[in-house]
């Protein structure tokens, strides 16, 4: 079994989505906790699976839904009450430079 | 060097239900910013989402009309990114079971009828809406988050597309589609029906070529066509000199009539797309899916059938009237009051298709289904002559008036009284002998130029089939 899954570019970049900086100890450190976790998780795949059913959900439950009624909303003070910034009845951001 | 475009288009529809997808707050356009929201849409720690079960219902029976195979089990999975007007830094989305896949769309060209494949459709929540402070020169953005979590329709077509009439008919089809499924009012200037294009450009026979340029913020039917000239032209160009265009995503800058590259962003695609933990399947078995079938609204082909078949359109009619549905609504209901069909149908495809477009709807029309009824009516009971009805209309159109009242108003109303109009024709006759004799010597063409003048001295008003009657009988000498 490869003892090196995840590489410190992996991580790198990883932090990088989850907007989360790291110095180089972290990174080192992190890049061995994960390639543990996995190996950890590859135990896993010695069970026979094959006539176990796929399931994307830990509860055996479906068809949830809610009828389309309007239920109250909150203020817009109420809304706005925890925001780091408003201005009049929006939430204030840093500019907004690109497209998502 | 002979090219042909390759497009396929993402389109989003918001679906018309009273709530968001996963909570009770109102699906409402233009309500003050910021008021329809809770905790679940504003993305706050701890809340758990609920499907819209009237959101799914949409879904399903667009991707059923769009000939999709439904999955017996979907899932809900979490697209995750980063941008302001998505509070929980994910949206809920469809990628691993989606709801609907290898389905199609018909279009006609040149009367022929051709399928565009569609991809997929699927289930997601649309994003908050990003506003510019009015203040030049501001260094910040302004979130408006009411719009965040209404139910959005995703439907991704094959790249199957081939020229930019195919492209219209596409657009058409489609919105027409979402609106017989009352899925969707598809107001694209309030942003509930939205296109994205993909382009790119080959030799005929040639297999998909390895690039493709995705043209965001296409906010008009006009601009996506405009957007894909230029593409067109642009790789067209790209291409005759040996170069190949690049892999990309570009907003198309209305103004300046051009798209412009997107600065790519490293890792931006990566969407780490995992199933929704807060949501559980939803499973479609056999009685659902008759049941859905069951309900599906007549569509536009059914009821152009229907036109012809029930009320005796001609099938030009027909079809030009079923385009949209709002139009057939508005044509059945003014039918449901005055029983002309035909003599509708003329009026509404000379008369009101002249002001209706993109940006004006049957709906927002002054003149409603009762008021065309009632002058078709007043028409065809010899009120008023058909001139006259031309001359009411302006009038009715600008300030939703009856036409009754207009005509009373006016002084239009049709002169019927045989009395009123022996004057008139005993001073025409005496006016032009030379004429009267030309009828009387075997010319029936004569007879016009003499209801001619009779029609100016009553400026219109004179029943037509009257006045030619009392001619005919006192030029006989009867």
């Amino acid at each position: 079994m490869p003892s090196e899954k995840v590489t410190e570019a992996d991580v790198r970049h990883v932090a990088y989505l989850s907007r989360l900086e790291f110095n180089a100890d972290e990174i080192q450190r992190f890049t061995h906790d994960l390639n543990n976790i996995l190996l950890y998780v590859d135990k896993l795949a010695e069970l026979d699976t094959s006539a176990v059913e796929p399931t994307s959900h830990s509860l055996k439950m479906q068809n949830v839904f809610r009828d389309d009624e309007v239920r109250a909303s909150l203020t817009n003070e109420q809304a706005l009450a925890n925001a780091p910034e408003r201005e009049g009845p929006f939430f204030k951001v840093p500019q907004i430079i690109q497209e998502p | 060097m002979e090219l042909e475009p390759v497009i396929g288009f993402e389109v989003h529809s918001e679906l018309k239900t009273k709530t968001k997808v996963f909570c009770g707050c109102k699906n409402a356009f233009g309500d003050p910013p910021n008021t329809n929201v809770c905790p679940v849409c504003l993305g706050m720690p701890g809340v758990l989402p609920v499907l819209n079960r009237r959101a799914f219902e949409l879904a399903l029976r667009t991707a059923i009309a769009l000939h999709c195979e439904i999955s017996e089990r979907t899932t809900f999975d979490r697209k995750n990114y980063y941008y302001p007007d998505l509070p929980k830094n994910y949206q809920i989305s469809q990628q691993y079971a989606v709801l609907g896949r290898r389905g199609y769309l018909e279009i006609e060209i040149n009367g022929q009828t051709r399928r565009v494949g569609i991809n997929n459709v699927h289930l997601e929540e649309d994003a908050g809406k990003n506003v510019h402070p009015e203040t030049a020169g501001a260094r910040y953005s302004l979130v408006d988050l009411n719009r965040a979590g209404v139910p959005l329709l995703e439907i991704v077509s094959e790249p199957d597309i081939r020229s930019r009439d195919e492209a219209e008919a596409y657009m058409h089809g489609l919105r027409s589609l979402l609106q017989y499924c009352d899925a969707s009012d598809c107001k694209m200037q309030e942003g509930s029906l939205r296109y994205e294009l993909n382009i790119s450009m080959r030799r005929p026979g040639d297999p998909l070529p390895d690039y493709r340029v995705e043209v965001k913020n296409l906010a008009s039917m006009k601009s996506v066509l405009r957007a894909l000239d230029y593409e067109i032209r642009r790789q067209t160009r790209l291409l005759e000199e040996g170069r190949k265009p690049a892999r990309e995503t570009a907003l198309w800058d209305d103004a300046a009539g051009e798209t412009r590259t997107m600065r790519s962003k490293e890792g931006a695609q990566d969407y780490r797309y995992f199933p929704e933990p807060d949501l559980v399947e939803v499973h479609i078995d056999r009685a659902w899916m008759e049941r859905a079938r069951a309900e599906l609204p007549e569509l536009q082909h059914q009821r152009c059938k229907r036109f012809v078949e029930q009320l005796g359109l001609p099938e030009y009619d027909a079809r030009i009237l079923t385009q949209s549905r709002p139009l057939a609504d508005y044509f059945e209901a003014a039918v449901r009051l005055h029983n002309n069909p035909k003599a509708i149908s003329n009026w509404i495809m000379t008369e009101l298709l002249r002001v209706l477009g993109e940006e004006v709807e049957p709906d927002d029309l002054k003149v409603r289904p009762s008021h065309l009824a009632r002058l078709v009516g007043m028409i065809d009971s010899g009120a008023i002559s058909g001139k006259i009805a031309k001359q009411v209309f302006p009038d009715m159109l600008e300030t939703g008036r009856m036409p009754d009242e207009i005509v009373r108003e006016k002084g239009l109303v049709q002169i019927s009284d045989t009395s009123a109009l022996e004057s008139v024709v005993a001073e025409v006759i005496a006016e032009n002998p030379d004429v009267a004799e030309d009828y009387r010597a075997g010319k029936d063409k004569a007879l016009g130029r003499l209801v001619g003048q009779a029609m100016k001295k009553t400026r219109g008003q004179a029943n037509p089939q009257l006045l030619n009657e009392l001619l005919r009988k006192t030029l006989r000498g009867e």
